[in-house]
């Protein structure tokens, strides 16, 4: 078991440096960087020059490269270049508030996307099943921009409830958060319910369809005793990594929500640093979100592990 | 007048299809199952027979529908129970051993938990009293060490103890019924006979009556008191089970039975033509009418009721079973006589090869240690002629399709050479094999849904081989597979077939004709009959004798099916763990099983006859790993010699017939020993 551990954990360094490899190379090679996205149309001569000089671009890429890692595993990004702050001061509260969000999101749509996944299976074409499902399906095809903009309109604009944009300096306290994530978090979890109450529906379905429950039936256990002790354990053991890829999702990916509502995020500042040639900014983020991935996975991957008695003695076995 | 524990009246299930029919998968089915009476329902894939087991449990698959009739259980209809009524016949009243106990079983809960799960509902134990209980229950089943098994997860039983714990659990609720439902398919034959043994001790011991469903007539001879033969969602014959079997008089069973290959009987069964229909494609008539050798006019058009037939003591379904019991009698000649041309011909030797499926460690690896010396399968040495059915027969776990797989260059061989037409050695690693011995070696595998590519037509699966080795194409490749479909009685309209619009035996024809369009020299064959029906087993046993005879192929041909084997094969290999213990000719092999672990594995097989018991002599325990010294054989071996068995290899020994075993215990001993049994 510390074996696997320790193993998976070598392959996560692993990945992280070639995601870091790819990051940096893809931002060396793509025409225009930092200096000409500055200076615009001054960009040659001198002023370019120098401009290299003063950000530290002249020299080759792979010193670099180098230095930048060493600097990464003392935890210290460096500086950005548009904004030539510390990375570290910029990334913090970004974190910050985009696990405000996440986690906001996580507690109120997992639940709920259980419960209705659930709820559909065991009412599988009937009414209730009808209902959620067709629902369901529904927010999981509208676009998050279109559902985000209407749920402004309707909520921010026509009923005046919550303001529509979030209009909160980047380092406010969790306090001064909450009641503008409101529309973000409602936006974010109907297109992550829908998808994970899917899942979670066809998984219950196929776990009721299977000879155990069959017999559990037939030797006389009552339906939900039936459902709670036979069903549920065997199918929500492969939803657990479902939610772990939706939760790396939520912490990097909701650019989108991000831009619609103005939320000061991880997602909007990939899309800001990368407009902005930042490439020290790129890099940090690009291995903070994989870090996120790769733990996140990691910690479902023992936990499937850990519940299922089946690769449990798999394991001890080796 | 006895004692009634269901009774079934009238009863028909039923589905509404797309087009919004209705369509029947039991059809007024009428029968009583007696106190104490254990009654086989037997029939093929399709007639109903799982459906109507659980109908008498009071539960209908989703999608189906009860049309009309009733259950009735204690003089209430089981089928218009409420679900809290249910639950307290279920488990309680009437208990279900159910067919794949494996997959049956909960896999996150713990042995212990799903029997004590059976006794909180229906009894009224304390927690002490039903821990008393489990083990007793594990005891009666005969698991070794209950305590043990009581922790375990359902994984790490093996198939035999799954079922044991099966059976373990539908004895805890004390039933009055018990419904199995193809309980010992899937299990190795030896497994097999002590299930159906201890069935048998527990039917006597509690006077529970059971309801067996199976399609092995075998199983259904050694267990029942009567036998209803089901067709179609028909009930076609009811009866006691020696007239059942012994004296069919209805002609589905009637060929049915001369289907089913016996060891007490040589070469071919006959086989039946056609398959049963697909539900709802009968609108009237006999739905046998199709494949009944003893139709008339007036079977198309009429169907017959269920009559029951005072001589017999028997219900039958059929105008003419006067006619057919007397037809019967002349009609001796129950099989087919298998053509023999030998030559003295070498086509492949296999020759000291070993195979392991343990991984290398990656130390290992670097230190290029390839150090495994108990690998799965160990010293092979086979040398088989052109023309000639070697078999490779043994229980789950025994080698024998690892070896198929490594002939065909699937699995790299750790030691040995395999020599084709004399002095061509085969390389173990499939890519550097010529295309050319590619052809030569051709397999057809045990399950076609599996091998045959759902979204390839039926032409587009031959021609693969065709453009593959001969470079045919346009209409000349046409005209070739047309060829070859013929040769396995598939008409040209089968060309734009998709698989799934094929029947089982349909679907191994296309295999089989996939594999000879290659036209090769050997043919492995892996359990090909085991899916299929046992009437459609007989048809394409009959039509690989034929192709071999047309084309003089040499099939090595795996098997667990000891009668099968005893039909098609000239000689026989029998493996225990990897290990020859027995090669010889068929006739010699299954007249004189000189080895132990033969005589064990013939005296298991199940006879579809109710006078001929199976004889069961060594444990049924399995066996993880192949022991690190000794004979292969020692850890069930009945006549075990002492110390020597432990620690020495035994030698080969060859008798006058030309079989070879390997025991430590001379030749003719063994056979004195096992005729004075």
């Amino acid at each position: 078991m510390l074996i696997l551990v320790l193993k998976r954990i070598l392959l996560g360094f692993i990945t992280l440096f070639i995601v870091s490899l790819i990051t940096f190379v893809g931002v060396e090679v793509l025409p225009g960087d930092a200096c000409t996205t500055y200076l615009e149309r001054e960009a040659y001569g001198a002023a370019l020059e120098a401009c290299y000089k003063r950000l530290g671009l002249d020299i080759p890429a792979y010193e670099r490269y180098i230095s930048w890692a060493i600097g990464v595993i003392q935890g210290d990004f460096g500086y950005s270049l548009s904004g030539e702050m510390k990375i570290n001061d910029v990334l913090g509260p970004r974190v910050k508030n985009s696990l405000v969000l996440a986690s906001a999101s996580i507690l109120i749509g997992i639940p709920i996307a259980l419960l209705l996944g659930i709820i559909t299976a065991l009412w599988r074409d009937k009414m209730p099943d009808i209902i959620i499902s067709t629902f369901t399906i529904f927010s999981m095809t509208i676009p998050e921009f279109i559902s985000a903009t209407l749920l402004i309109l309707i909520v921010a604009i026509w009923l005046e409830w919550l303001p529509g944009i979030v209009i909160v300096p980047t380092g406010a306290s969790i306090s001064e958060l909450l009641p503008n994530i409101i529309l973000p978090v409602v936006a974010i979890s109907m297109i992550m319910t829908a998808h994970m109450a899917r899942m979670v529906r066809s998984s219950v379905i196929q776990v009721m369809a299977s000879d155990y429950v069959q017999m559990a039936i037939l030797k006389g256990v009552p339906y939900w005793k039936m459902v709670f002790k036979h069903v549920l354990p065997n199918a929500l053991l492969p939803a657990i990594n479902v939610v772990a890829l939706t939760i790396a999702w939520l912490l990097g990916g909701v650019v989108v929500t991000e831009v619609v509502f103005n939320y000061p995020g991880l997602g909007r500042l990939v899309i800001e640093s990368i407009s902005n040639r930042d490439l020290p900014v790129v890099q940090a983020l690009a291995i903070i979100l994989a870090s996120i991935y790769v733990i996140i996975n990691l910690i479902a991957d023992l936990l499937t592990l850990m519940l299922n008695p089946r690769l449990k003695s798999l394991q001890i076995k080796k | 007048m006895q004692q009634v524990v269901q009774e079934i009246k009238n009863l028909s299930i039923g589905f509404t299809s797309q087009k919004g029919e209705q369509i029947s998968i039991l059809k007024n089915i009428s029968t009583i199952i007696n106190k104490g009476e254990t009654v086989g329902i037997v029939g093929e894939s399709g007639s109903g027979k799982s459906t109507l087991a659980l109908a008498m449990m009071g539960y209908v698959k989703h999608g189906l529908y009860t049309i009309s009739g009733e259950c009735i259980y204690q003089s209430n209809d089981i089928l218009k129970m409420k679900n809290r009524e249910l639950e307290n016949i279920r488990g309680r009243k009437i208990a279900m051993i159910p067919q794949n106990a494996g997959q049956s079983l909960t896999p996150n809960l713990k042995i212990g938990y799903q029997i004590d799960e059976a006794l909180r509902l229906h009894t009224n134990f304390q927690k002490e009293d039903r821990d008393v209980k489990i083990s007793e229950l594990l005891n009666k089943v005969r698991l070794p060490s209950p305590e043990t098994i009581a922790k375990r997860y359902p994984h790490e039983l093996s198939g035999g103890q799954q079922q044991r714990v099966a059976v373990a659990m539908a004895l805890a609720g004390s039933p009055d019924l018990l419904l199995l439902d193809e309980p010992t398919t899937g299990l190795d034959v030896t497994t097999q006979a002590h299930v159906l043994e201890l069935l048998n001790f527990i039917a006597k011991d509690t006077g529970t009556s059971m309801v067996y469903v199976s399609h092995d007539l075998g199983a259904i001879a050694q267990v029942s008191d009567r036998v209803i033969v089901m067709y179609s969602g028909e009930i076609v014959l009811d009866g006691p089970v020696r007239t059942i079997l012994k004296n069919p008089i209805h002609p589905y069973t009637y060929g049915l039975l001369k289907s089913i290959p016996k060891l007490t009987l040589s070469g071919l069964p006959n086989s039946m033509s056609g398959s049963q229909p697909q539900p709802g494609t009968i609108k009237e008539g006999c739905s046998f009418y199709d494949r009944c050798e003893f139709a008339e006019d007036k079977c198309k058009i009429k169907s017959p009721e269920l009559e029951f037939v005072n001589e017999f003591n028997t219900s039958v379904r059929c105008f003419n079973h006067k006619e057919l019991h007397k037809k019967k009698d002349k009609d001796k000649k129950s099989s087919k006589n298998v053509l023999r041309k030998l030559t003295k011909n070498e086509i492949l030797d296999i020759s000291s090869v070993s195979i392991s499926y343990a991984k290398q460690k990656f130390i290992e690896q670097l230190l290029n240690k390839i150090d495994d010396t108990n690998p799965t399968v160990k010293d092979i040495n086979i040398k088989i002629d052109k023309g000639e059915t070697l078999a490779l027969v043994g229980e789950s776990g025994s080698g024998k399709s690892t070896i198929l797989k490594s002939i065909a260059g699937l699995i790299k061989a750790k030691d040995g050479i395999i020599k084709f037409d004399k002095n061509k050695i085969l390389s173990s690693d499939l890519k550097k094999r010529e295309a050319n011995y590619l052809r030569a070696i051709q397999l057809i595998f045990q399950n076609p849904d599996e091998s045959l590519n759902p979204n390839h037509t039926v032409e587009e699966i031959v021609s693969q081989p065709l453009k593959l080795y001969f470079g045919l194409s346009g209409n000349e490749l046409k005209q070739k597979i047309i060829e070859v479909l013929k040769k396995v009685r598939l008409g040209e309209f089968y060309l734009t077939r998709y698989p799934r619009q094929l029947s089982g035996g349909e679907k191994q024809r296309v295999a089989v004709a996939r594999a000879f369009a290659a036209k090769p020299d050997i043919i492995l064959c892996d359990e090909v009959t085991s899916a299929l029906d046992v009437s459609v087993q007989a048809a394409v046993l009959n039509l690989l004798q034929e192709l071999k005879e047309d084309f003089g192929t040499t099939y090595i041909f795996v098997s667990h099916d000891l009668a099968v084997v005893k039909a098609i094969s000239d000689r026989v290999a029998v493996l225990y763990q990897g290990r020859l213990c027995e090669i010889g000719p068929s006739e010699s092999v299954y007249k004189f099983p000189s080895h132990p672990y033969t005589e064990v594995l013939l005296g298991a097989v199940l006879e579809p006859d109710p006078d001929i018991k199976p004889k069961l002599v060594a444990e049924d325990i399995v066996e993880e790993k192949p022991p690190e010294k000794g004979c292969s054989f020692q850890g069930r071996c009945p006549r075990l010699l002492g110390q020597i068995c432990k620690t020495d290899v035994p030698p080969w020994q060859i008798d006058e017939n030309g079989n070879a075993i390997r025991c430590h215990i001379k030749i003719n001993d063994l056979k004195n020993q096992q005729i004075s049994n």
